[in-house]
């Protein structure tokens, strides 16, 4: 492995000498996210496998193109996972692509984001030099927190060989239950539970049927069930649905309408604008499948108090992200200076010079 | 495009300040902030000498008191036209020195900003300034059955704003999160006086998440001004199981065997026997004195949870060799429990004239080692340590008792500490869990990271504060004190106490 890590140091520096451009790809299973992707391809799947799994230290160290599919097995076998549920996509995503990308699944509003679950990470930065941020223990406040934000970054600022995990246990029981009702009526009681000690994992509202997954142990679970109603679904048809949302294989996601994905406050109103609808995390994100320009979608969402990613099937050119204020942008520029200053790591699929 | 690669200055060493002109800085900063505000006679300077790492004293230049962010802006603005230090202060609560003053520089005190701006119970979040109390944040929250989840020790006294600077954590953290964990939004000004919001009202915002750079950033990249936490709905019931052990080893696996069986308990704590010995005469919170160790464990959630959770816990502790295991009765029993725990710190206080807090985190299969090693230590240094620790996510708070009036003992307290630090490391853990580095535990940063990390830490620095005025010579050591550093412990008897483990 030490092998293949200075031989990727070195491109990176031959890269970073001759004004190359470097394009990572984990399994590829995210290409359509983002800009246009750019710059000679380099693969990372020659770097895989389990470092250390400490299933009592809710703990594991795994090189970066390990498939995400892989690993979930091997946490699987103890009874743990990865709990922020990460989206698959496709055979061959990774445990490098899936925190490089960011995105989490059903459970993200109940129990964090990629970023909530990241300890450590090692990486290889613009210069070619290997770094190592934060470790393999829960509570760590050496130096700041780089390895945390690398989640979300989309491999700009570095290429990422190895990461340390927190894993928790699977739930011992697990139960959804759907709901007859509208948008907004959705959304209000998705709030009011929120407030409350329900064990609430991950929940989804889509024309007229409001959906509630509820996870933890056998006697929360029973109990949370007598108390709400609704109508329980099989366990098959539970699952179905569940993955249908994280992977993407839901009927809602087929077709060739873009694709908008838009984060905002849970309690934020009905969106109102045309376009099918597809609720998820408590109201916190939102799926919109809409022609609308997207200037008409920024702005209201923006309103609202959130943002838009123009998720899929858009013009990849323009900005697929949320546009920043200049104040911010000037930092996020810095930052993309101080990793990767000669611009090796993929240019552009996050925004424009960055 | 050459220059670009070219290293900042000012990771290399210590900048030097000393042009700073006081009068001048003095005057410009009275036209923005009234007399009450703007502290520069000495008497009124020495209440703001050191936070809570009191063997560190220093008188800063200055001190402002601002109510307004437009009022923090200008000063930024003025120290950064001046080149002045800015050193951030919330509560004065901090155990690393992160908000001791620097000599030449002014010390911003967020004390008047402790409005919460609104509790919005449907949305579960609460907008506060940065000097709201932590403890203020819950007791807003409770109408609405919600609280602010984090709960440092210091929570009575210390602001969300320290809170967000130095990450801060408690004893409920592993089923709860971190400070990192329970944010929503940072609204913050660089020291250009530019305001930037970190986060947003949603679950995530656009671009790098720069959320987790500023936290737990000990007031290095930004000054901040309003914070937005997520609050938790209040858990109906809390219950708590006592265990005892005649072997601390045994009651590391016994935490090791809770976790393994799928349990994330509310709080999972330790003490060994002379803390739990120090406490007990404190408060009396009925700790059985003879075991060599014990155990508190939380469970909360619905009656019917905590039911199972309690049970199940019950038997993972008596199959793991527990002498005696108790579940609470009752909330007044339940808080007895924790008064002990909650009161190590003091009864350390009452027990020695002073002590030092050390704060390493370490993986828990590796707790038998450390206090092994730490009972080794007590004997090379002839110095008494308690050990009370954050068992369920291996964060070890060390205890060492010692009396600053005896020449050399603040010293070799000091080495002690070190010494438990530089195994942490060693362990495959780190210097500091919830404490920060601050100026205590800079030179460890040396052994914890090599130099590519501190320079790509300088770098991230210098994205936000490229002269590095916010709060100089904290948390990052500069490239020249690490090799400085390195010569030093060449240079004694054991360079490398324990070679045969894994370097971090
Ligand atoms: C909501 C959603 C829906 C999706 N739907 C589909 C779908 O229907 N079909 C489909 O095929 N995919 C889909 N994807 C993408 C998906 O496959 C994953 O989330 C997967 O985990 C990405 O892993 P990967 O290895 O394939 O990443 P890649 O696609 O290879 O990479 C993702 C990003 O991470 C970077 N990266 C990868 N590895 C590293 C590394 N080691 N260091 C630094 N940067 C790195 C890449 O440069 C790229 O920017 C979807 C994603 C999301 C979030
Ligand atoms: C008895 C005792 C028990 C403790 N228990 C715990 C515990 O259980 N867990 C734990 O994690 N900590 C604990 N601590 C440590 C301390 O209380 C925390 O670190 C706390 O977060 C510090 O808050 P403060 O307001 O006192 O900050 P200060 O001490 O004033 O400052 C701490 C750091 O934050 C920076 N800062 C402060 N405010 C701002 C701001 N608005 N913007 C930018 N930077 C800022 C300062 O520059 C400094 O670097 C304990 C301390 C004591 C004395």
């Amino acid at each position: 492995m030490d092998d293949l890590i200075q031989a990727w140091s070195e491109r990176v520096r031959q890269a970073a000498a001759g004004g190359g451009r470097l394009r990572i790809r984990g399994g590829g299973s995210k290409d359509f996210y983002g800009r246009e992707p750019v710059g000679e391809l380099l693969e990372t799947g020659a770097c895989r496998g389990i470092v250390n799994y400490e299933p009592s230290e809710l703990v594991v160290s795994v090189r970066a193109g390990t498939p995400l599919a892989e690993l979930e097995a091997v946490l699987a076998e103890r009874g743990q996972m990865l709990a922020f549920d990460p989206p698959h996509f496709a055979a061959g995503a990774t445990i490098g692509g899936c925190v490089a990308a960011g995105l989490a699944g059903p459970r993200r509003a109940a129990v964090g984001g990629v970023r909530d679950f990241v300890l450590g990470a090692r990486l290889i930065d613009g210069r070619g030099d290997v770094l190592r941020f934060g470790g393999e223990v829960m509570k760590n406040v050496a130096g700041y927190d780089v390895s945390r934000a690398l989640a979300g970054s989309l491999g700009t600022l570095g290429l990422i060989i190895e990461l340390s995990l927190k894993v928790l246990p699977r739930p011992l029981a697990e139960a959804t239950l759907r709901f007859d009702t509208d948008e907004a009526d959705a959304l209000h009681r998705l709030n009011v539970w929120g407030g409350q000690p329900l064990p609430v994992s991950a929940s989804a509202w889509r024309s007229g049927g409001l959906y509630l997954r509820l996870s933890g142990a056998t006697a929360a679970v029973g109990a949370a069930v007598a108390r709400l109603g609704g109508e329980a679904l099989d366990e098959g048809a539970a699952a179905a649905l569940w993955c249908g949302l994280r992977d993407h294989t839901d009927p809602f996601f087929a077709g060739e309408l873009p694709l908008w994905r838009l984060s905002l406050p849970s309690d934020a109103l009905a969106l109102e604008l045309d376009g099918e609808q597809l609720v998820e995390w408590g109201g916190a994100q939102r799926w919109l499948r809409s022609e609308r320009p997207a200037a008409d979608i920024r702005q209201r969402v923006e309103a609202l108090g959130g943002h838009a990613t123009l998720f899929r099937h858009g013009d990849r050119h323009g900005q697929c992200f949320h546009p920043l204020p200049a104040a911010m942008l000037a930092l996020q520029r810095n930052l993309k200076n101080a990793f990767d200053p000669a611009g090796v790591f993929n240019p552009g699929r996050l925004y424009e010079g960055l | 495009m050459a220059d670009r690669f070219e290293e900042p200055a000012f990771g290399a060493v210590e900048r030097d300040f000393s042009q700073v002109d006081k009068a001048r800085l003095v005057q410009a900063l009275s036209r923005v902030l009234a007399p009450a505000g703007l502290l520069h006679e000495v008497e009124d300077l020495r209440p703001y000498e050191c936070d809570g790492m009191a063997a560190l004293r220093q008188v800063p230049l200055v001190v402002v008191l601002p109510e307004t962010e437009a009022q923090v802006v200008e000063i930024l603005k003025i120290c950064a036209a001046q080149q002045v230090p800015v050193v951030a202060r919330g509560a004065g609560t901090g155990l690393s020195g992160g908000a001791q003053p620097h000599r030449f520089g002014v010390v911003l005190s967020l004390a008047r900003f402790g409005k919460i701006l609104g509790v919005d119970a449907h949305a579960r979040r609460a907008v506060v300034q940065p000097g709201v109390r932590n403890l203020a944040i819950s007791e807003a929250a409770a109408p609405f059955g919600l609280y602010y989840a984090p709960d440092p020790s210091s929570q009575i006294a210390c602001t969300i704003g320290g809170n967000v600077a130095e990450n801060s954590g408690g004893v409920h953290c592993l089923k709860y999160g971190l400070t990192i964990h329970n944010l929503l939004k940072v609204r913050g000004v660089t020291i250009q006086g530019e305001i930037v919001e970190f986060g947003s009202l949603a679950l995530d915002a656009p671009g790098y998440d720069l959320l987790p750079l500023v936290t737990g950033s000990e007031g290095m990249l930004a000054v901040v001004t309003e914070v937005t936490v997520k609050l938790t709905p209040k858990p109906q019931l809390a219950q708590c199981v006592l265990a005892a052990f005649d072997d601390v080893v045994k009651a590391g696996d016994a935490v090791a065997a809770i976790i393994a069986a799928g349990i994330i308990p509310a709080g999972l704590e330790m003490m060994d026997q002379p803390a739990t010995a120090a406490v007990e005469e404190f408060v009396k919170a009925g700790y059985p004195l003879d075991a060599e160790a014990i155990l508190l464990c939380e469970s909360d959630g619905t009656p019917e949870e905590v039911a199972e959770e309690i049970g199940r816990v019950r038997a993972i502790l008596e199959n793991s060799g527990a002498t005696a295991v108790r579940v609470s009765r009752d909330e007044a029993e339940r808080l007895r429990f924790w008064a002990g725990r909650k009161a190590a710190f003091p009864a350390a206080g009452r027990i020695s004239p002073d002590y030092y807090c050390m704060d390493g985190t370490i993986p828990r299969k590796r707790l038998g080692e450390m206090l092994k090693a730490i009972q080794a230590m007590e004997r090379k240094y002839a110095m008494r340590c308690i050990n009370v620790f954050h068992a369920g996510d291996g964060n070890l708070h060390p205890l060492i008792l010692f009396d600053a009036n005896k020449p050399g003992d603040q010293h070799t307290a000091e080495a002690f500490g070190a010494e438990i630090l530089e195994l942490s490391v060693a362990l495959g853990g780190t210097i500091t869990g919830e404490h920060g580095v601050g100026i205590e535990k800079i030179n460890q940063m040396c052994s914890q990271f090599a130099t590519p990390e501190i320079k790509a830490f300088h770098r991230v620095k210098a994205a936000f504060d490229p002269a590095g005025l916010l709060n100089p010579g904290k948390a990052i050591p500069t490239l020249n004190r690490c090799a400085e550093y390195g010569r030093e412990r060449m240079g004694r008897t054991s360079p490398q106490a324990h070679p045969d483990l894994p370097r971090f």
